[in-house]
């Protein structure tokens, strides 16, 4: 019994027993780390098609009863493109693998930027990613036809940092969905962001108001039906509610993805194509698309379509359906 | 000791011995995750994994465990298991681990596990000290689940995720019971749940 309470022996024991937990610790971190990238990958990829709408559409199913063919299938059509948040410009700077949330943990100087002081970050933090990922939704039958942006959006609920995608149908008015893939709030109360109920009630509500200023948000209680910008608040889960308004009021606004989407909804109403900067060439896959939006607007010059007319917004949101 | 029947070690734990009815153990992740029944299950399969497992080599290494370091002992060695099984859980089971969220990894400060490691695993053998470690995170399961049946029917109109009754925000007539999404409903269904138990085992009841 002596023996078992040396220092020496206490030492050895404790030694061994952090080697042998250390090595089945990393073991299993090992071995399942491929499995749990997979998950990811695709649990990405599957809020993207949710937030787009594009499971209930096509196959009329549900995003989350999608097999993992299924959503290759439906990811065929999404596009995946840079975009630098000062010019609103397409850019190619930046690689495949390019992720903004390591940018930030990193605090690479070459891909942040110092928020401005008068600006409030959904995230609190004094810098952000300068280049974002975001997704354009093609037409099925014609690869050619963007009908649909999704992009990311993130800031602070109560516990944690929300990451979701917000999908904007083509007149950049209307919202097509909203949905979050990554948050710690509460099961039951604020994770109720998940609930496929309230989710559905984001389709179709208007990001601007008549003046072209993000209003888009929850509401506080029930949203009042004549009201086109809000949605139910969250019951027991305010900070929650408050955090979604705050951070898709931020990335709309034009601090954030505004110069973008004003560019978009110019493209996609017939204008001029997003330019890219940033050097390099444009994707090959990028270019027979803007080759035919080129020869569209020869043909057939259709005016830049400014934010604060609404007229034209209703016109395509009727193409859209 | 006196011996051990292993039926009442792996049983014991579930009504009579019940260690969140009883022993007033493991009461934080039994308000947290027990708002809809498919977690609650996973949850309670991942504390039986983990509570098991680290019955068995706390005890197999309890002859090898210096006293003044014990519990750190046990700590590291649930603590690793519970990575283990977090890990396991996010690559098979994304979905549900991602409801779980933070606390699978809170099983660590479970108190389940510590005190049955402590107060069974380290006087016991092998065999014993898994029956109890199962028994007791099937006690744990059961107080779970009934608690998350009651919370998911009275606060979502549902069971395990199929609708009973059809809530007014989805069309039905079920308004839905908002406090039993919160975490004090389950303090009540424990509550209601000792009392029941108290009433075939008269001689939990403390006195006055």
């Amino acid at each position: 019994m002596k023996q078992r309470d040396s220092l020496a022996y206490t030492m050895g024991v404790a030694f061994a027993l952090c080697v042998v937990c250390s090595l089945s610790v990393s073991a299993a971190y090992v071995f399942l780390k491929p499995r749990q990238e997979e998950n990811k990958v695709l649990d990405r990829q599957r809020n993207i098609i949710d937030a787009a709408g594009l499971a209930a559409d096509e196959l009329g199913i549900p995003a989350s009863d999608l097999s993992r063919d299924q959503v290759d299938e439906l990811y065929r059509v999404v596009e995946e493109r840079f975009v630098d948040l000062r010019s609103g410009t397409y850019t190619t700077e930046v690689g495949k693998d390019y992720d903004p949330r390591e940018v930030i943990n990193n605090a690479e100087p070459d891909y942040i930027e110092q928020m401005p002081a008068d600006i409030v970050n959904p995230l609190g933090s004094e810098i952000r990613e300068r280049v974002v990922r975001v997704y354009l939704i093609k037409d099925f039958k014609d690869q050619n036809v963007v009908r649909q942006v999704v992009l990311p959006v993130y800031g602070k609920g109560l516990w944690s940092t929300l990451y979701g995608y917000l999908a904007l149908k083509k007149d950049i008015e209307t919202v097509q969905g909203l949905t979050f893939y990554e948050h710690g709030e509460t099961p039951g109360l604020g994770g109720e962001v998940d609930n496929a109920n309230w989710k559905a009630q984001w389709v179709g509500r208007r990001v601007f108001d008549d003046e072209g200023n993000p209003a888009l948000g929850v509401n506080k209680g029930p949203a009042p039906d004549e009201n086109p910008y809000v949605v139910d608040g969250l019951s027991g889960a305010t900070i929650t509610s408050n955090g979604v308004t705050n951070l898709l009021q931020y990335w709309v606004s034009d601090h954030a993805y505004g110069p973008y989407l004003e560019r978009l909804r110019a493209e996609l109403s017939g204008g001029e194509p997003v330019p890219t900067t940033g050097g390099g060439a444009p994707p090959a896959s990028d270019a027979a698309g803007e080759n035919a939006e080129g020869e569209d607007a020869t043909e057939d010059p259709i005016p830049v379509v400014q934010r604060k007319d609404p007229a034209p917004a209703a016109v395509s949101e009727g193409e859209d359906q | 000791m006196a011996k051990l029947k292993a039926t009442e070690v792996l049983f014991g734990p579930i009504f009579q011995n019940n260690p969140i009815a009883l022993q007033i153990l493991g009461i934080c992740s039994a308000l947290a995750v027990t708002t809809k029944m498919s977690t609650a299950l996973v949850m309670s399969i991942a504390v039986i994994a983990v509570v098991s497992c680290s019955n068995v080599a706390v005890s197999a290494i309890r002859h090898y465990i210096p006293s003044s370091i014990r519990i750190i002992v046990q700590m590291t060695v649930i603590a690793s298991l519970v990575i283990i099984v977090d890990q396991v859980l996010k690559a098979y089971l994304f979905e549900t681990s991602k409801q779980l969220s933070v606390f699978v990894g809170l099983i660590i400060t479970n108190c389940i596990v510590m005190g049955r490691a402590e107060g069974f695993a380290m006087k016991n053998g092998i065999p014993l000290s898994f029956l109890d470690g199962f028994g007791n995170g099937l006690g744990y399961g059961f107080v779970l689940m009934f608690v998350a049946f009651f919370r998911e029917l009275f606060g979502s109109g549902s069971v395990f995720g199929y609708t009973v009754f059809p809530m007014i925000r989805n069309g039905g007539w079920y308004d839905p019971d908002n406090m039993m999404l919160l975490p004090p409903s389950a303090f009540f269904l424990i509550g209601f749940l000792i009392w029941v138990i108290r009433v075939f085992y008269p001689e939990q009841i403390e006195e006055a």
